[in-house]
């Protein structure tokens, strides 16, 4: 066929290193396809927004704008809610679960938020991670009632942002020097064996005596932990930080100190109430 | 005399490089300071070994300047492993985050090692296969030697050290974060010496041709040297923080610095890898085919579309952000009129083969530069494609640019250079032939195979994250979170992870069929000298 299509058009007349050129004329489909392009080219820049000029660039007829074409689709969105949103702000919030329409939209709503803001700490399923809380379990640290979720949410953990925010702080035990080396091996000791085996039995006794002393005014005598100041339950099997030798070792020593911010200033009220409705229904809602 | 001068000029460097080490305000520009002082001590005491040495002129303006070439050859290879290598750790590294190890924190993590990959693919693998395609063909099309006697050397080792330079300052932290134009101001200023070399060279030996026409491979490589120039000068225009540091501060800031930004990245795609390699094209296809090129009216009229086109696609890379909707709507519709130009280039490829058909059965060679060609025409569609604002609207930000760019990759520069480092081998050599076609053979398939596994897996993530982003429930709240869709993609980034393993299986392949066709296959006497073809 190439010697055809040279017999055809012959080659330019030059050659290098051994390489010729065919004189074949441009392919009309190639050419056509081309021009169409052009042709769609200018009227598309006709009717948008395109070429520079000294101030401003022309704005093509069609009056497009990426931004107004935003603003519209938000603004849509934010019409078609805006009535159900209004009741979910204004709604007594226990009584939001009891409204069928009104609960499906607040917990999709709060999924949503959810997603957004929550699920880098606590996961996109909500199981949380170590130093964040499973919100999956029936296990609450500040109370799994829908106001107290919805108080958590809006004031945050001791974060510096909020005046109203929970409150509370575990003495570091070791690196204050609270308590001697061989109380803080026996205290841990004891509170591993209240929930499992602990790695010493021997010093569980005397555990319990430095548990009583130190310790049970927030965790309780029975160390069931008190919501008012966000002590944890140490008697169940759910550790925040690990229930390991180490790692409640280090919390004996070091405290722990878990922030979460306030979403008050960052989120509607309707988001919020949006957010605690779907954290609620999870599972351990109250 | 000039050996006096080049001694007094090593040492000053070697000393000023000594002061900047110890003057460092950090790691990167240390290590940075401390391989110049190398260089330029190693490079004192060879010269000085050298100076009472009579030099034997032998005259060799008759003869082609190949030794740069077959430098320039082993250098494409050895980059390529590596830069293949590292894009399979990071792939890798995308699936399995525990291979991010602890122990190499700031160090091999992927975002060190991301910059570490493009530039070793892109400038080291790419940018020494141009620079010796580049120095072969216009020797032979212009039947001249190489202008400018040593500076040819100076190219290629200077080129080679800046790619030392930026890979160990990305390793170490030292970075402007600009993608494609990573290495800091000093890396910057020396890679423009030696890009004008290059353009001296090059332009040097076109001028001095001694055919009456320059062949179409040489406007292309030519285009490419001068608008790399441009762009690369004008988007790392900064001001360093300290002579004695690697930070700098940009001057344009903000959607300036980005569109300065994207004018450059989406050219350096425009005139390195697709000029460039069409350069390469335009030899390495006719000769192997040994086929007249199909229409020079083709490769006129679409090589002055292309280049004049390009230069204005940049803005699609900033659709539906704070750059200005007449700047994007140019960017989208300079995109589309684009794709005809580029397919001149496929069209030119393919046709030339015209009559030539059956080779495909029988030489791997050119079953490699024909499907490069196919994934020229392939990605060079779905590029204006995808600059279309709607489909950008799904596309960007998502795996499908990774998978475009990397069809394009792959698939043409890859295997168009693979082509051309087949087709040179046995000749800069001496060789009769290749030591093995059944060896090009498995590594085609390998190669191919991989593409394949690599670009579907990321069409397939690509769009799927697009669709999971923007999915909305009934009441218009997003359904899904970011991490879903990092868990959705799993499955595809294994895939993609063996589509790279079987690709550097191929080059390795390649590398050791080109080391027996040095060492093992029959040689034959082949002339050098400077023949006009007409």
């Amino acid at each position: 066929m190439s010697d055809d299509l040279k017999d055809k058009h012959g080659t330019t007349g030059h050659s290098w290193d051994g390489i010729e050129e065919l004189n074949t004329p441009l392919p009309r489909w190639w050419l056509y396809t081309f021009y169409i392009c052009i042709v769609w080219g200018i009227i598309y820049t006709i009717l948008y927004p395109a070429w520079p000029l000294v101030n401003r660039a022309t704005g093509g007829i069609l009056g497009y704008s990426s931004r107004a074409e935003l603003a519209e689709q938000v603004a849509e969105v934010e019409n078609a809610n805006a009535g159900i949103n209004q009741r979910l702000a204004e709604a007594e919030l226990t009584q939001i679960s009891a409204d069928p329409e009104l609960n499906q939209f607040a917990v999709s709503a709060g999924a949503s938020v959810f997603q957004t803001w929550c699920a880098q700490c606590h996961g996109s399923g909500a199981a949380g991670a170590k130093g964040y809380p499973n919100l999956l379990d029936d296990d609450w640290l500040w109370g799994g009632s829908i106001e107290d979720i919805h108080y958590t949410v809006s004031h945050g953990i001791r974060n510096e942002e909020d005046f109203d925010a929970r409150y509370s702080q575990m003495p570091a035990f070791g690196a204050d020097e609270l308590l001697e080396d061989e109380q803080i091996d026996a205290v841990v000791n004891y509170v591993m064996s209240l929930s499992g085996t602990p790695q010493d039995p021997a010093l569980v006794e005397e555990g319990a005596v430095v548990f009583e002393e130190n310790c049970a005014a927030c965790h309780g005598e029975q160390a069931l932990g008190d919501r008012e100041q966000g002590a944890p339950n140490l008697a169940d099997a759910i550790w925040l930080y690990g229930g390991d030798y180490a790692a409640i070792r280090e919390t004996v020593e070091n405290a722990r100190f878990g922030v979460m911010p306030a979403w008050a200033n960052r989120l509607s009220e309707a988001q919020i109430r949006a957010v605690a409705s779907y954290v609620h229904q999870l599972g351990g809602g109250e | 005399m000039a050996n006096a001068i080049k001694l007094v000029v090593l040492g000053l460097v070697a000393l000023f490089a000594a002061i900047a080490a110890n003057y460092a305000r950090d790691l990167a520009y240390m290590v940075n300071a401390l391989v110049i002082m190398l260089v330029a001590s190693v490079m004192f005491v060879i010269t000085l070994r050298k100076a009472d040495e009579d030099r034997v002129l032998r005259d060799l303006s008759g003869e082609y300047m190949d030794d740069v070439v077959r430098y320039g050859v082993i250098a494409t290879a050895f980059w390529g492993v590596v830069g293949f290598l590292v894009g399979v750790f990071i792939a890798f590294q995308l699936a399995f985050p525990v291979l991010n190890f602890e122990w190499s924190q700031g160090l091999l993590n992927f975002g060190r090692l991301r910059p570490l990959h493009t530039s070793a693919v892109i400038f080291a693998f790419g940018g020494n296969a141009l620079i010796c395609t580049s120095f072969y063909v216009v020797q032979r099309t212009s039947a001249a030697r190489l202008w400018g006697g040593n500076l040819a050397w100076f190219v290629f080792w200077g080129y080679n050290l800046f790619i030392v330079l930026a890979a160990l300052s990305y390793v170490l932290g030292g970075s402007q974060s600009k993608e494609y134009a990573e290495p800091e101001w000093y890396v910057d200023l020396w890679l423009t010496i030696v890009w004008v070399a290059y353009l001296a060279v090059f332009l040097g030996t076109i001028i001095k041709r001694k055919e009456p026409h320059i062949y179409v491979a040489n406007w292309f490589f030519l285009s490419f040297i001068v608008t790399v120039a441009m762009l690369h000068v004008v988007n790392n225009l900064v001001i360093p923080v300290s002579i004695f540091g690697s930070k700098s501060v940009q001057v344009f800031a903000g959607v300036q610095d980005a569109m300065t930004q994207w004018w450059y990245g989406h050219n350096a795609v425009g005139f390195f890898l697709t000029a460039g390699f069409l350069g390469m094209m335009y030899y390495f296809i006719p000769k192997q085919a040994e086929k007249p090129v199909y229409s020079y009216k083709l490769s006129i009229i679409h090589f002055w579309a292309l280049i004049f086109l390009y230069i204005w696609a940049g803005p699609h890379h900033l659709h539906y952000t704070a750059l200005p909707d007449w700047a994007s709507t140019l960017g989208m519709v300079f995109s589309v009129i684009l794709w005809m130009p580029s397919w001149g280039g496929m069209i030119n490829g393919l046709m030339t083969l015209s009559g030539a058909w059956d080779k495909l059965r029988t030489d791997p060679v050119i079953r490699m530069m024909v499907i490069a060609v196919g994934f020229y025409g392939m990605s060079t569609f779905e590029g204006p494609m995808m600059s279309i604002k709607a489909v950008n609207s799904l596309s960007h930000y998502t795996d499908w640019t990774i998978g475009h760019v990397h069809s394009g990759a792959l698939g043409w520069n890859g295997m168009i250079t693979f082509g051309a480092l087949y087709f040179l081998v046995p000749k800069l050599w001496n060789r009769e032939k290749l030591y093995s076609l059944s060896m090009v053979s498995w590594h085609f398939w390998l190669a191919t195979i991989g593409i394949v596994l690599y670009a579907a897996s990321m069409w397939v993530t690509g769009i799927m994250e697009g669709l999971m982003w923007r999915e909305v429930d009934a009441n218009g709240f997003l359904v899904n979170s970011f991490a879903d869709t990092v868990s959705a993609k799993f499955p595809m980034y294994v895939v993609r992870g063996l589509g790279g393993v079987m690709y550097l299986a191929g080059a390795l392949i390649m590398c050791a069929n080109l080391w027996l066709t040095v060492r093992k296959a029959p040689a034959v006497e082949t002339a050098n000298g400077l023949v006009p073809a007409e």
